[in-house]
């Protein structure tokens, strides 16, 4: 249990305030709690289906403070492995990425099956007969995967609730996205690989922030009045929700052009032509009000602890870990229609880059402001409170208060404190 | 029309050390001046092909000329907050090869070091700029500047909040 110096949050209903304290944003021991008490409990993102294509695809990512192999067998199954040689340790796999037969530990040689079991060693006859049947000769698989629409996920805690109770109603929002296109979804080429000098729960804060964008933002929604023909004239208005388990969403109109399906006078009549054609399929598949959902909304949702889908000019899935209190890394994907007309799959990433990544014309704004927070967390002797009770008091929270953030901090504090919170 | 007689390496440095003044000095606006009518900049991120097109690959930065220019509107004003207070910055440009050439085009490539400071701290990117120039009788502009980092990512950088 974490020393409690104090309340981690502070809620006032008859005030209307719900503050969170600056301390659990710097301090090593809620970091070390957050490791036992969410990162190994809770399900975590591994990847999309669409990564590993063929049998013996694979790919290695960090996922909750660990080394993962993620493999799809020869069996065609989903794998996900501790990247870490059962014989002594060595990390098995060393590339990023690719296909293979098997793997060979390059320390003392054993070889692996795609899905992790002993295949070989040499100079068996060194050791018992059953020496390589044996389970703990075999790569380590993580306790549970799991996938819901092409989304994979992990679990550390052998004794964790189903994904689908874990995601309750977080899975319409997945699904919204999933439904995109009848091909279904897939990752596009390239990873953003970034970091942020701040605590990892600013960035799920800021994901789903929908108060921040007329001023962090100012400059991206200048740039967005002089594109071609402006923009379409919707107001950005919407509403937030708290889903439960600690995920939220805010689901609001924008002005922005959305490949699926959301045309702005840039793309001229030839991409209205096609805008228009997507829009009809969705009709056809999911009906007006659905079809007009998917197309018109936007999405940021936030699945607790540090799952990003933001389906929005377009779609983003990003995760972020702590690798100390002040510091994290953060991965960013785009997800995209598979078999994509290349003019919409262009449009999709330069909208992706005008807002998204370390490199936009907005995400750097952000990163700057969590890290601005960070610096003013050094204050909290004397300055010790966040305020997130914007519209606490009414009845549908719109996209710009800060009710799914209070869901993200309830949860929070619950796993981390328990009922004595 | 005239036969010109070919650049020669030190042409490009000259042209290259010019570049990095402007950048370093802020002068943002004369450096998009060095860029063809529909000049464009890549970053590409690190785990893609080394000639990968951002047409279908995700990258940090594939500005056409219109978002280039935007994006050198955007960092002159306050608002673009990660760059306010402006961060100091020093290009070093070396290694410098003249990859083709002909009567109206030049390719060639740099080595670059670029060190970032803001807040005290320090940011550094290395890689391989390539560009792609037009020339005429006026000298030569950039058709393509895409630079490539050799870092994993911008793991350590954090972000690319300014022209590298
Ligand atoms: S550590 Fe892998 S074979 Fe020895
Ligand atoms: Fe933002």
């Amino acid at each position: 249990m974490p020393h409690a110096i104090g309340p981690a949050v502070k809620i006032d209903t008859a005030r209307g305030t719900f503050n969170v304290a600056r301390r659990n944003f710097v301090d090593p021991g809620i970091l070390q709690a957050e490791h036992d008490r969410i990162f190994d409990h809770c399900w975590l993102y591994l990847g999309h289906e669409s990564e590993l294509r063929e049998p013996g695809a694979f790919l290695t990512r960090a996922v909750g403070g660990r080394n993962l192999l993620f493999t799809r067998d020869n069996q065609g199954k989903l794998n996900a492995m501790l990247n870490a040689c059962p014989h002594r340790g060595a990390q098995v796999c060393r590339e990023r990425s690719g296909v293979a037969k098997t793997f060979q530990c390059f320390y003392h040689g054993w070889v692996f099956g795609t899905n992790g079991a002993l295949r070989g060693l040499p100079g068996a006859d060194a050791y018992q007969p059953d020496f390589q049947q044996r389970p703990e000769t075999q790569m380590t698989h993580v306790p549970r995967l799991e996938c819901f629409r092409g989304f994979v996920f992990v679990n550390f805690d052998r004794d964790a609730v189903s994904l689908e109770d874990y995601l309750g109603n977080a899975k319409e929002y997945l699904e919204l996205v999933a439904d995109h296109s009848e091909a279904g979804m897939a990752i596009v080429g390239g990873t953003q690989e970034y970091a942020i000098r701040a605590n990892w729960k600013l960035l799920a804060e800021n994901s789903f922030d929908g108060y921040h964008a007329a001023t962090n933002h100012a400059t991206y929604l200048d740039y967005l009045k002089s594109t071609t023909g402006g923009l379409v004239p919707i107001a950005l208005s919407g509403t937030g929700r708290a889903l439960g388990n600690g995920h939220g969403v805010v689901e609001y109109k924008a002005p922005w052009g959305r490949p699926i399906a959301q045309w702005i006078p840039a793309w001229g009549e030839e991409g209205k032509a096609r805008v228009d054609a997507i829009y009809q399929k969705l009709v056809e598949r999911h009906g007006e009000a659905r079809a007009e959902r998917i197309a018109h909304s936007n999405r940021n949702l936030v699945i607790f602890p540090n799952l990003v889908v933001n389906d929005i000019m377009a779609v983003t899935v990003r995760t972020f870990y702590p690798k100390a209190p002040d510091l994290m890394a953060v991965n960013g994907w785009a997800l995209a229609p598979q078999g994509e007309h290349a003019d919409d799959r262009q449009a999709r990433l330069y909208n992706f880059l005008e807002f998204l990544g370390p490199g936009g014309f907005a995400t750097p704004d952000d990163i700057e402001a969590l890290e601005q927070c960070q610096a003013g967390f050094s204050n909290m002797r004397e300055a010790p409170w966040n305020d997130i009770s914007r519209g606490m008091g009414r009845q549908t929270p719109a996209y710009d208060d800060e009710a799914q953030t209070r869901s993200f901090w309830t949860e929070w504090n619950r796993r981390l404190f328990g009922d004595q919170a | 029309m005239s036969h010109k007689t070919p650049l020669t390496r030190s042409d490009i440095e000259d042209f290259l050390f010019a570049e990095a003044e402007l950048l370093n000095t802020w002068r943002l606006p004369e450096w998009l001046a060095l860029f063809t009518g529909d000049g464009v900049y890549y970053v590409p991120s690190t785990d893609v092909a080394p000639m990968a097109s951002p047409e279908n690959n995700l990258f940090y930065i594939a500005d056409d000329h219109f978002r280039l220019s935007e994006r050198v509107k955007r960092l002159m004003k306050r608002t673009a907050h990660v760059e306010f207070p402006r961060s100091k910055t020093m290009r070093l440009v070396s290694n410098v090869r003249i990859l083709a050439q002909s009567e109206d085009s030049l390719s060639a490539s740099a080595a670059f070091i670029t060190y970032r400071t803001k807040d005290a701290v320090t940011d550094t990117y290395f890689g391989t700029h390539y560009y792609q120039f037009a020339r005429d009788d006026a000298g030569l502009k950039i058709r393509e500047k895409r630079s490539m980092l050799a870092s994993d990512g911008l793991r350590a950088q954090c972000r690319i909040s300014i022209i590298i």
